[in-house]
């Protein structure tokens, strides 16, 4: 099985299954969306609908990470929401562009840091800890944003959100894609990313052998609240304003992506290239559903499905086939 | 009907009160059992004997209603008898006490003893629960158990978890008892007092199937015996009439002359010094030391601390005071990735949970603590990884189709190879080994005994952790007895004998 | 392990004196007995929650099946006024029994882990109010009397809805504590090997757990929007961390098998007192959200102290246990 830890050289020689699913996927969603609008294949159009889901692709990234060691972490919008407010508070206070981005990146640390500390501290689940800090991260959105809205930031950095390259391919998907493939490289062809692998299969065996463990837990959260920071400067350059409910739901979008992806919720296997081929096909398929005017709330409940449909169409398959074996429900 | 003192009455013998005919069991590509037959009288203790993997745990779970066999009858008192699940085993009478019981941490003991089948209000079907605390208790009186019945079951030592557990099986009115590996973590006084419950139940008329690895035990508690070797029936017989080595010999199929082959070596210089380590809860003031070529056996009960002062050593947990030296140079180890820099390996006891990753490959698994060193700075280097994993499977002939192969897929000898290759691969000085025979079969048992020749004849300084009395005392240099956390003794090869080294480790000495 | 429970009332109640002191206004007994009202929707919730947290799942549906069983009944009282009370509890019920069963279904057979489905059938359900009342709300003056008088109407001199919240959680008491099908619950999450050998079926208590789960949301869906008197899709949004952090701070065990009817109710009471107190001690309603975090971190930080087996300093609680919600709620493989 590919994205285990196995030699990288295995990878590239044949495409793992989950992947080949997806793509597949992928190819349908867009013939069906071109059938369905005929804006769809417009390419700026499509370029422009990456910027949907750029800022939760970027946090997918090191949340596939996070899963892959065995962690979840559900506060992911939450600390965009208060890297959000940051910046808010030192635009207000008169900061200029890089400084106000440098604040939202530090939060985003910070909070993340905190997570980790949490969980490797109180030796608690990070289920649990995460569901505590997203609603204190987001109380503390609420506490400050709010009634009102923050609409006051640097013209440099708002110009920077909405840059693009070639006219075509905005700067936030570049950022994106270059991140992608750091990612890529360090999870599948480093050390680090050997032992991040280990560490999901069995935590206990990693320890023994010499792994940092809890280090590297930290700061996998710490990374994970680093790019929600990221996220949050280039959503909020996108909107140009901050209020209370930024971010919303988000967590459940960017779950959805790296579970779709084949990053197992158990620990221990996932691949980069299977997040962002996960990503492309919410992304095609949100753009798709919102070009023929489908509200929000139900492209919401597409996603919930597809994301129950990932892991159960494999389990239902498997299922069957057992059933057909013993001829007889177990 | 429950066993109490006062209902403790000679049964008559009749026939057979299981009979187990012909039973065969396949998991995919392995033959578990095979046309495996005996019977077993009421009032009898029958000690089961094989090595592991020889099908014993597979019976006894097909026994239990765990597993279905693929052919083949279980007669219980004269009826043949099928059992869909663990329930219906239980309701025949068959019950299995496991050595990791398995039990519900979070409910009281009284629950736990009465859980298949609470005491019910007459009028509704609801719980009585002080019936069910006193039957409990009666239940634990029987067999004359000093345990609270209202504790919470996590809270209870090893030895008292046994005793709920043959509380539970009587209260299920089990005739049929199977004691898998019972002693194991006991210490003597406890185990006198798990004979004299044996004994009791086989004079109520129970049959009583006894597995063991110790000879001791079977010679001490057993009527017969059933041998069984790669799946299949070898022997049956009355243990009066048999010797040691001859079971040895039935359970391997070739005569054993020697399970402990002792390969002198010259001894070196102090390799790691250890003065007055201290842990607030599980070690105190332990204060030894090792020399390359030498084997230090460290002896104990359950509850002794050793595995606990060498995690404390290796870095894995916080020690509250004491020194090491290493070479005679004092070092800070404070996480295992120091202990390793510093050349000491250390090969877990669970072997399972701590030794290898099954879906990883066996390069990656050999080459796991030793990432940093296959050259290609902070990148993998697939090449450096199979060099070095085709090294240790040459020098240890694992068993393997390559080095990309999956570690689940081995044979279990050829995993703890993996391990130890991955231990090996950091180079080591010092070298702790936690139980390393523990749970497995005599033939791999003597490799890893010649292995540890291997490494004391290449000057590696050798701790060998080990519940097994006879290994220690025919490997080891030199013994240190632990006993509830602190050096009981420390004794020669010349000075060390079986009496000795017990009493120390009871506490007695 | 000592049982909590009695800390617990004991905290409640030096938090009613420490509130009392800032603002006497808020112990009389008047608005005592609205905090009692204002705190059994959470009460329900919570009994619900426990069935889920005890077999080591979780629940992250309950607040989405609450708003769609209240938008579900309000429409239909709109289009029915003459349905009595009686029925739309009724109906609450059962349309909370089906909600929680497609839960079930999917963690106790095909397997899904429980927080994944809960995460999906959130926004599922959510996506569902939308679909059913094309975005509208549904306010008092659409809705029938008998509807959303009820809950406040007394029934010897106690309101329904509190009486409702009674009777939910008594029943729930005495399932857990005197049913083996009650008892198994406790059993399958302590150890599920343990329960299969004991011939306890994972499968059918996992099933049974998400249900009833899913059945008091329903209720509690009814009871909300009936006293509230709108129905809107993000009703009661927010209100699925209340209900967890009530249950971690009455003494619920993440790995599951350790929970009590009463803990969480204190719990329930607890939380309910902190958020109703606020506008009394003059703090802002927006800080609502932060504190239930707060409260989430120290009574898991605390929980978690308690916990933790003796002696064993570095390797985690985690490493030992099975993850909680995370892994599928499975029969060990035969």
């Amino acid at each position: 099985m590919s994205g285990s830890g196995a030699s990288p050289l295995a990878i590239l020689r044949r495409l793992p299954a989950w992947e080949s699913v997806l793509i597949v996927l992928l190819a349908a969603v867009v013939i069906l969306n071109s059938q369905l609008s005929p804006y769809f294949l417009d390419v700026s159009n499509l370029f422009d609908s990456t910027l949907n889901f750029d800022e939760k692709a970027m946090i997918a990234l090191p949340l596939a990470l996070v899963i892959i060691t065995g962690q979840i972490d559900v506060s992911v919008a939450s600390i965009v929401s208060v890297c959000a407010v940051a910046m808010g508070l030192a635009s207000n206070a008169g900061a200029d562009g890089t400084l106000v981005v440098a604040v939202g990146l530090a939060t985003g640390l910070v909070a993340g840091l905190i997570n980790g500390l949490l969980v490797v501290g109180l030796g608690v689940h990070s289920i649990v800890v995460t569901i505590g800090t997203l609603s204190l991260y987001r109380g503390i959105t609420e506490a400050i944003v709010q009634d009102g809205a923050f609409t006051k930031f640097p013209k440099p950095m708002l110009a920077l959100g909405r840059a693009y390259l070639f006219n075509v391919v905005p700067f936030e998907t570049l950022c994106w894609l270059v991140i992608a493939a750091i990612f890529a490289v360090v999870l599948h062809l480093t050390i680090a990313g050997r032992r991040i692998f280990a560490i999901g299969n069995n935590a206990q065996a990693a320890r023994y052998s010499g792994i940092a463990v809890d280090r590297y837990k930290v700061a996998l959260f710490a990374l994970t609240g680093l790019l929600c920071g990221l996220a949050a400067a280039f959503l909020v350059c996108r909107l140009g304003s901050v209020r209370q409910s930024i971010a919303e739901g988000s967590e459940l979008q960017v779950v959805t992506i790296v579970v779709l992806g084949g990053v197992s919720i158990a620990g221990g296997t996932g691949t980069i290239a299977g997040v962002v081929l996960s990503t492309l096909l919410i992304g095609a398929l949100t753009y798709g559903l919102n070009l023929v005017n489908i509200p929000g709330l139900v492209v919401d409940l597409c996603l919930g499905i597809l994301l129950i449909a990932s892991i159960s169409v494999p389990r239902a398959i498997r299922l069957i086939a057992l059933w057909r074996r013993i001829g007889q429900p177990t | 009907m429950s066993l109490s003192a006062e209902t403790l009455a000679e049964v008559p013998a009749k026939g057979p009160s299981l009979e187990v005919r012909g039973i065969s069991k396949r998991f995919g590509g392995v033959q578990a059992l095979t046309e495996v037959s005996f019977s077993l009288r009421a009032g009898e203790v029958m000690a089961l004997i094989g090595e592991n993997g020889a099908g014993k745990s597979t019976l006894v779970k097909i026994l239990t209603g765990v597993h279905r066999p693929d052919n083949g009858e279980i007669i219980v008192d004269g009826r043949p008898r099928s059992f869909a699940n663990a329930r219906d085993a239980a309701m025949a009478g068959i019950t299995a006490i496991h050595q990791e019981a398995v039990m519900f941490e979070d409910l009281t003991v009284a629950e736990n003893i009465m859980i298949t089948h609470p005491p019910r209000l007459r009028s509704v079907r609801a719980i009585d629960w002080p019936r069910l605390r006193r039957e409990a208790a009666s239940h634990l009186a029987a067999i004359g158990a000093d345990v609270d019945p209202a504790a919470q079951l996590g809270t209870i030592g090893i030895a008292e978890r046994h005793l709920v557990s043959i509380a539970s099986a009587l209260a299920f009115d089990a005739q049929i008892l199977i004691f898998d590996e019972p002693t194991a973590a006991l210490s003597l006084k406890e185990i006198e007092a798990l004979y004299v419950i044996v004994r009791k139940l086989r004079e109520a008329g129970r049959s009583i199937i006894f597995i063991s690895h110790k000879f001791d035990e079977i010679f001490a508690i057993a009527d017969r015996y059933t041998v069984l070797r790669d799946g299949a029936f070898v022997a049956s017989g009355a243990i009066a009439e048999v010797s040691r080595e001859q079971l040895v010999g039935m359970m391997v199929g070739r005569p054993i002359t020697h399970v402990y082959p002792k390969a002198t070596a010259p001894i070196g210089e102090v390799a790691l010094a250890v003065e007055s380590f201290s842990n607030a809860t599980e070690f105190r003031d332990v204060s030894f030391d090792v020399r390359h070529g030498e084997i230090v056996g460290f002896y104990g009960l359950v509850g002794a601390g050793r595995t606990e002062l060498m995690e404390a050593i290796f870095g894995l947990s916080h020690k509250s005071a004491g020194t090491l030296r290493i070479e005679g140079e004092p070092v800070t180890i404070s996480r295992p990735a120091d202990a390793i820099r510093r050349g000491i390996a250390y090969v877990p006891e669970d072997r399972g949970r701590s030794g290898g990753i099954l879906p990883m490959s066996i390069g990656a698994n050999i080459s796991l603590a030793v990432l940093g060193r296959l050259g290609g700075g902070p990148f993998l280097s697939s090449r450096g990884e199979a060099t070095l994993a085709r090294r240790f499977i040459d020098l240890l002939s694992i068993k393997a189709a390559g080095t990309a192969q999956r570690l689940d897929q081995l044979s279990g000898g050829n995993q703890q190879k993996v391990v130890i290759s991955k231990w090996l691969a950091t180079d080591p000085g010092i070298i702790i080994l936690d139980e390393p025979t523990k749970g497995i079969d005599i033939g791999s048992k003597i490799a890893v005994h010649e292995f540890i020749g291997t490494l004391v004849s290449r000057g590696v300084a050798v701790i060998l952790v080990s519940s097994e009395l006879d290994e220690v005392l025919s490997l080891a240099d030199r013994i240190v007895v632990m006993h509830r956390g602190c050096v009981a003794a420390h004794l020669d090869r010349g000075q060390a004998n079986r009496e000795l080294v017990v009493r120390y480790a009871s506490g007695d000495g | 392990m000592p049982r909590r429970e009695p800390a617990l009332a004991i905290l409640l109640v030096l938090l009613l004196v420490v509130i009392g002191l800032r603002a006497p206004a808020y112990v009389t007994a008047g608005n005592l007995v609205n905090v009692l009202i204002d705190s059994s929707v959470l009460c329900i919730l919570v009994v619900g929650q426990l069935f889920a947290l005890l077999i080591r799942g979780i629940d992250l549906s309950t607040a989405a099946n609450l708003a769609f069983v209240g938008m579900f009944l309000a429409l239909l009282s709109q289009a029915h006024p003459e349905l009595p009370a009686i029925a739309y509890l009724l109906l609450a019920a059962l349309a909370g029994l089906f909600l929680g069963a497609i839960n079930a279904v999917f963690i106790a057979i095909v397997g899904v882990p429980a927080i994944i489905c809960t995460l999906g059938t959130m926004v599922i359900y959510r996506g569902m109010i939308f679909l059913l009342s094309d975005g509208a709300w549904v306010s008092s003056h659409e809705m029938s009397q008998p509807f959303q008088t009820f809950p406040l109407e007394s029934w010897l001199g106690v309101p329904n809805i509190v009486l409702v919240a009674v009777l939910v959680a008594l029943s729930a008491w005495l399932f857990l504590r005197f049913t083996s099908t009650g008892r198994a619950f406790y059993a399958v999450g302590s150890s599920p090997l343990a329960a299969t050998f004991a011939g306890i079926s994972i499968r059918r208590t996992t099933l049974l757990g998400f249900i009833l789960s899913g059945l008091c949301s329903g209720i509690a869906g009814y009871l909300w929007t009936a006293r509230y008197a709108i129905a809107f899709t993000q009703a009661g949004q927010g209100l699925e961390f209340a209900v967890i952090a009530a249950c971690f701070i009455g003494g619920v065990a993440v790995s599951g098998g350790r929970g009590s009817i009463a803990g969480v109710l204190v719990g329930a009471l607890f939380i309910s007192v902190v958020q109703t107190a606020l506008p009394f001690v003059r703090v802002s309603p927006f800080v609502q959200t932060a504190i239930s975090g707060t409260i989430i971190l120290i009574a898991v930080a605390v929980n978690s102290r308690a916990e933790r087996p003796r002696g064993r300093q570095i390797l985690e609680v985690e490493e030992r246990r099975p993850a909680p919600a995370l892994m599928p709620i499975e029969e060990p493989s035969k």
